[in-house]
């Protein structure tokens, strides 16, 4: 998505004289890091304007949409479920379901049009409302070479995901009603405020930061809400005295798989074309992924005298959560680092630091999403490279960006720190959000679905 | 007429079960169970989070034979399930009042 201004300029459709520099002047100041109040004049003509849809971004962006609904269900719901306790299976799955049912309706009848049509700086506009206006042809100007409906399609995945995410620190213990209206809030107050701030024109794209397909506005986010969550439900019943040991392991190994194809089009997707830039994506997400796996594993060897699969795995999710905001920005090596970086910080982040702090996030939301996209947020300014992006890092000679990507992430993390806060007392003042201590012993299962696996 | 109830290592089953086919033991029946004694548990790490295993995984093994049988079964028993190590198992016999095959009707030693 960070590709977004930059592909917008380079595809500059052939509109009259006066519309092109109303709407792409400010595009290209934006790549400069200045906005200056241009905005306004950027929302209103650019929604109605139709381009070249062209076949091959269409095709791919269909299957990066297809990937990356396929993350959320069954990949996270496997994953998820996988390191849970027999007991909680369903109910963890449940929550990925839900996700993708509840945050695919809000996000056609609002979400979308909030966070992708006009852009104000901290807010879109109403005017897509249940996809009002959206016609065949049509295009956003952020993808003018594939059909709006797609786009916000492709998007809505994004949302999705970023939701289900947040589940995995509470799970094994919130009432699923609970959990519904808390997903519901903190989509409308948490996400779609950030979508808008970083990739729909707001305040935090007009300032340069940049974020490839989601390290602050799907990693940070979900990851600082989760630690929120975590702190506010409490622990664990048997935290620390018992055996809380995933079910089945061999069910996570199956839902990484599927993460990692899926973050092809996560990542790769964002460059929202079928193009070079994609390729260099993709290449860096997945070696990433390798390296994250490498390094978890090993520090485990050493620390630990054994290798684990959970160790291989989190180490592979956590340098694809990291690479994501860099992706689109960096060097293939640049992946490998980045990844490698990844499977220590985070290893550091589940382990020490949750140990120190003591609070019980079940699945390591905040340790695995949380801690990498902060990171990969910094690491991108650091290895941000101009003929891949268009933009320059650290490394070459651009140490502005460091601080630009400090900036987002503060941001960030106060808004969902805050806002998760919120909305959590908010919810509790309506429904309890933690199951009886006798249904959580029962397992969330039986209490909060009537089912079991046998 | 006697019950022999053995508590094995679960990968030693196959010899247990050969080993009592030799000497003319032609039933058995066999439970996965969890369980611990000398042996006490295991430590797993899950990112960090260490557990302690108290219940370890074993095979019981039960096998209904005549009373002169039983000493030669609890004989095999222990030469083909025993490894040396802590954990090998442990074997009870107790006497059995009265059998009968479901089928047939049979009765005590004719039902074994």
């Amino acid at each position: 998505m960070g590709a977004l201004s930059s592909r917008a300029a380079k595809l500059a459709a052939p509109l009259n004289l006066l519309k092109k520099r109303m709407i792409f002047a400010p595009i290209r100041r934006y790549i400069g890091g200045s906005c200056a109040g241009l905005a306004i004049l950027f929302a209103t003509p650019a929604l109605a304007g139709t381009s070249e849809i062209n076949a091959a971004d269409t095709a791919w962006m269909i299957v990066a949409t297809a990937l990356v609904l396929m993350m959320t269900i069954p990949g996270l719901a496997l994953f998820y479920s996988g390191m849970v306790r027999k007991k909680n299976v369903l109910a963890t799955m449940a929550q990925s379901l839900a996700a993708v049912a509840m945050i695919s309706i809000l996000w056609v009848a609002f979400g979308y049009s909030l966070v992708f049509v006009g852009d104000g700086p901290w807010l879109g506009t109403l005017d897509r409302w249940f996809l009002a206006g959206m016609t065949m042809d049509g295009v956003n100007p952020a993808a003018k070479t594939i059909p709006e409906v797609l786009f916000m399609l492709y998007q809505m995945t994004f949302a999705i995901i970023t939701v289900a995410l947040v589940a995995g620190s509470v799970a094994d213990r919130m009432r699923f009603s609970a959990y519904l209206l808390f997903s519901v809030g903190w989509f409308m107050f948490v996400y779609i405020p950030l979508a808008h701030w970083v990739w729909g024109g707001g305040f935090l794209g007009a300032a340069g930061v940049l974020d490839f397909a989601g390290g602050l506005v799907v990693h940070l986010s979900a990851g600082a809400g989760g630690l929120v969550a975590a702190k506010v439900m409490g622990r664990r019943h048997g935290y620390g005295t018992e055996n809380l040991s995933p079910f089945d392991l061999s069910l996570a190994v199956v839902g990484t798989g599927l993460l990692w194809v899926g973050w092809f089009g996560f990542n790769g997707g964002s460059a929202l074309a079928a193009d070079s830039r994609a390729v260099m994506a993709i290449t860096a997400t997945h070696l990433a992924a390798c390296a994250g796996a490498l390094t978890w594993g090993a520090v485990e060897w050493s620390i630990q005298r054994k290798p684990s699969v959970l160790g291989m795995i989190s180490g592979a999710v956590a340098g694809l959560g990291t690479i994501t905001p860099a992706s689109g920005f960096v060097a293939p090596w640049h992946g490998i680092v980045i990844g490698g970086v990844a499977g220590l910080i985070c290893f550091w982040a589940c382990t020490s630091v949750k140990r120190r702090f003591n609070y019980d996030d079940s699945l390591d939301v905040f340790g695995v999403h949380g801690v990498g996209g902060m990171t990969g947020i910094l690491l991108a300014g650091v290895f941000a490279t101009a003929s891949i992006g268009g933009t320059s890092g650290l490394i070459e000679g651009n140490p502005r960006l460091l601080l630009v990507q400090l900036y987002g992430i503060a941001v960030t993390l106060v808004w969902s720190l805050g806002i998760t806060y919120v909305l959590l007392k908010l919810v509790s003042a309506f429904v309890p959000l933690r199951v009886s201590l006798q249904q959580e012993m029962e397992g969330l299962d039986i209490s909060q679905h009537g089912e079991a696996l046998q | 007429m006697k019950l022999v109830v053995a508590i094995i290592k679960p990968f030693k089953l196959d010899e247990v079960r050969q080993a009592l086919t030799a000497i003319g033991v032609h039933g058995m029946t066999v439970t996965e169970v969890k369980g611990y004694g000398r042996q006490k548990g295991h430590t797993e790490i899950y990112r960090g989070a260490e557990y302690v295993v108290n219940f370890l995984p074993k095979l019981r093994i039960e096998i209904a034979v005549s009373s002169e049988l039983a000493d030669k079964a609890v004989d095999v028993i222990t030469s083909s399930a025993r490894t040396g190590q802590i954990g090998d198992g442990k074997i009870f016999v107790t006497p059995i009042d009265h059998a009968l095959r479901i089928r047939t009707g049979e009765t005590d030693s004719d039902a074994l």
